[in-house]
């Protein structure tokens, strides 16, 4: 097989080093054209390289590329490898990816930095081409960190406004809390097992703890630690909804289509470790089932457009999660790519209507786009059913089988199900509230629509890939990691007609209250508790509240008490004592020379007498 | 013939030690200087008697080398009492103690 798996990362690091060092002296057509360019061209590289592996009937294929370093026994090479699993994620940057930058060409085209915009964005795809293809636990951990600095730059792009480097630097603290998780589990896998290498600890793991161990398990939920600070996932969710400071399609890039996966990654890359025995997978699902509930209901109140789009990110995220706790691998990963597929729709589609807006967030400002706005809205409608599972969408398939599966769970399974059922329900009527209040009513604001083919031609193909991407899933999946695929066969029990027909109460409730206002809610809003609970839940369930009363707030007090720096007391110490010890040497410099050849004298007879004492 | 050498230590210990005194109590810089040479050619009588009580060339060379470190000394020495005396208009050290912190 020709070698060109390199290429695919290469590309996009090359289009980054060319806008990075030409400081946005290129003109923007040219800057537009590498940027986005780039990352066509590794998604053709690899197009080319995943048709030749499936191609050869094999499941994976790796590249080493060079040896990183050598020290004694550890010597990690860069190596990149290709599988089932590696193969859809590569698919989803590279394809979702360029998609996002071809309409980016056009979004930011009015904006300062569009050649910044770019080589971070590129510089992005290719840290996170880096995560999902490494071999080596070491690799993905490069990759882990550079996705994690690129969406600190993106997200604080806009820069003049220090709200924005707040919620950059936000998001960077949190995530690093779970890097850390991660980095401690992996020195543990390596004190344990010797290698980094994924397989070869895999399998070494499999062996040695075949019976369940305290280590594997720990190992197993400090990986989770950092996955969930990846994926924003309870508790490390926060950084998240404030990440929507940077620009949209920002936003779809990194906190809908493939940073947030990082996480679903790299518990599903290392499988093998997490089915042991354990109570590793429980944790899995658990910290899905109350990340998609408390998010579900989040963004049922939220006002600012992008905010529910990203709580409704954690949400589905939750879903994933709980995909791999119950072990359905396969259903995971095809929600991680069909959730791709239309949470990028919806992204850029709600970027067309902010730009449409003059970046006008607050849907209760917005109202009766839906004639102005054809191609917004229909994108932005498709991408919602999609979002709430209705049956034909892709989101259906992959969600049902995550529902199915988890009922199907041993211990756990009724409550999984009626959890994730009812989230379901909340997403099917917070997206109905959105698609409503947004696109129906009355005209608030004159929407002016200037998107041209790089915009709406991205639109376009994400719908398609919403509603056909279901089927496309079958074709990968369906002989991936030996789990089956995902369970095509349909049982006409109450389970699986409830799963299918929840979403569609939700839309009719959703109908009912926002749309001919059928159920008056509003006495239920304006009532006391009501108030209440919608401001908890706004709020994300305080969360926020408490991370700043427990953490922020004492961390500020104890740095403003040790505002001189008590550890720097023992270097100024010894610095102001070589000052003071000048000051008194500096005295006997007096520039005479008859007082230097005195203190000669006295020396040499001071030598001289010490010389007769002691013989 | 010879005098003892304990006459000659202490003939060089008083012209050291009259060098010594000059060099510390004179104020002009021609006096340090010749104080200085005082202080040498003790230094050197002291190796000429050595070397004479034990028979050895050593003490001899030692002498020419004083000398010779004497002369260049000298030499650069008197460009600088030019040089004082031509910037300052003045040959007394204390007078000249501006290099100081």
């Amino acid at each position: 097989m020709s070698e060109v798996l390199w290429l695919v990362p290469t590309i996009p690091l090359l289009g980054s080093i060319i806008l990075l060092c030409t400081e946005g002296r290129l003109p923007k057509l040219a800057v537009a054209v590498i940027g986005s360019g780039s990352v066509g061209l590794a998604a053709i590289c690899a197009l080319y390289v995943g048709t030749n592996v499936i191609g050869t009937g094999e499941w994976h294929y790796a590249e080493t590329l060079w040896t990183w370093m050598a020290v004694g026994d550890f010597n990690p090479s860069i190596t990149l490898y290709l599988d089932g699993l590696s193969l859809v994620m590569t698919g989803v940057i590279t394809g979702v990816g360029f998609l996002i930058h071809l309409y980016a060409t056009g979004y930011m085209w009015e904006e300062e930095g569009y050649s910044r915009f770019f080589a971070y964005m590129n510089l992005f795809v290719f840290a996170m081409l880096m995560l999902v293809l490494g071999d080596n636990l070491l690799t993905l951990f490069l990759g882990w960190e550079g996705v994690g600095l690129c969406s600190y730059l993106l997200i604080g792009f806009f820069h003049s406004d220090p709200a924005n480097g707040y919620a950059a630097r936000k998001a960077f603290v949190v995530t690093r809390v779970g890097d850390t998780l991660m980095a401690l589990g992996l020195f543990l896998l390596f004190r344990e097992l010797g290698t980094l290498e994924i397989q070869a600890a895999l399998d070494s793991a499999t062996i040695a703890w075949s019976d369940g161990s305290g280590i594997n398990t720990a190992i197993c939920l400090l990986l989770l630690g950092g996955a969930v600070g990846k994926s924003a996932q309870v508790p490390l969710q926060t950084w998240l909804p404030d990440a929507m400071a940077g620009p949209t399609p920002v936003s779809a890039l990194i906190h809908a289509a493939t940073m947030v996966t990082a996480g679903v990654y790299l518990i599903a890359r290392m499988q093998d470790m997490f089915m042991l025995p354990g109570p590793a997978m429980h944790w899995v699902a658990f910290v899905g089932l109350v990340t998609l509930f408390i998010s579900a209901f989040t963004a049922l109140v939220q006002t600012d457009i992008k905010r529910i789009l990203a709580f409704s990110t954690m949400s589905q995220i939750g879903y994933m999660f709980l995909a791999l706790g119950v072990g359905a691998w396969s259903a995971g990963i095809f929600h991680l790519m069909t959730h791709a597929f239309f949470k990028a729709l919806l992204f850029l589609a709600s970027g067309s209507v902010i730009l449409a807006l003059h970046h006008e967030q607050d849907i209760f400002k917005m109202g009766g786009l839906w004639k102005k706005l054809k191609i917004p809205f229909a994108s932005m409608l498709i991408g919602s059913l999609a979002l709430a599972a209705l049956p034909g969408t892709s989101g259906f398939f992959s969600k049902d089988a995550i529902l199915l599966t988890a009922y199907q769970e041993s211990s756990y399974g009724l409550l999984f199900w009626v959890g994730a059922a009812s989230a379901a329900f909340m997403t099917s009527l917070y997206t109905t509230r959105m698609i409503l209040i947004t696109f129906f009513g009355e005209v608030k604001t004159e929407p002016h629509d200037h998107s041209r083919i790089n915009m709406w031609g991205p639109l376009l193909v994400l719908c398609a890939l919403s509603i056909g991407g279901g089927w496309l899933g079958f074709m990968v999946l369906a002989s991936y990691m030996g789990d089956g695929g995902v369970p095509l066969e349909f049982h006409a029990d109450a389970i699986a007609l409830l799963t299918i027909g929840v979403p569609m109460i939700g839309i009719l409730l959703g109908y009912l209250i926002w749309g001919n206002r059928a159920i008056p809610v509003d006495k239920l809003a304006t009532s006391s508790v009501g108030q209440r609970l919608q401001r908890f839940f706004h709020g994300g369930w305080g969360f926020d509240w408490i991370y700043d009363r427990v953490i922020v707030n004492p961390f500020v007090r104890l740095a403003q008490v040790n505002k001189s720096d008590f550890v720097d007391l023992m270097f100024t110490s010894i610095a102001s004592l070589t000052a003071g010890i000048h000051r008194i040497v500096t005295r006997t410099q007096t520039g005479e020379l008859r007082w230097y050849a005195t203190n000669m004298v006295v020396g040499l007879l001071l030598v001289v007498l010490i010389v007769i004492v002691q013989a | 013939m010879m005098p003892p050498i304990e006459h000659v230590l202490v003939l060089a210990l008083m012209l050291f030690c009259i060098g010594a005194v000059g060099v510390l109590v004179r104020r002009n810089i021609i006096f340090i200087l010749l104080s200085l040479e005082f202080m040498m050619n003790a230094c050197a009588m002291v190796f000429i008697a050595a070397g004479a009580k034990w028979g050895q060339p050593d003490g001899q060379i030692m002498f020419m080398l004083i000398l010779a470190i004497a002369a260049s000394e000298v030499a650069v020495a008197l460009g600088i009492v030019i040089q004082m005396a031509r910037r300052f208009r003045t040959l007394d050290v204390d007078a000249v103690s501006e290099l100081r912190e």
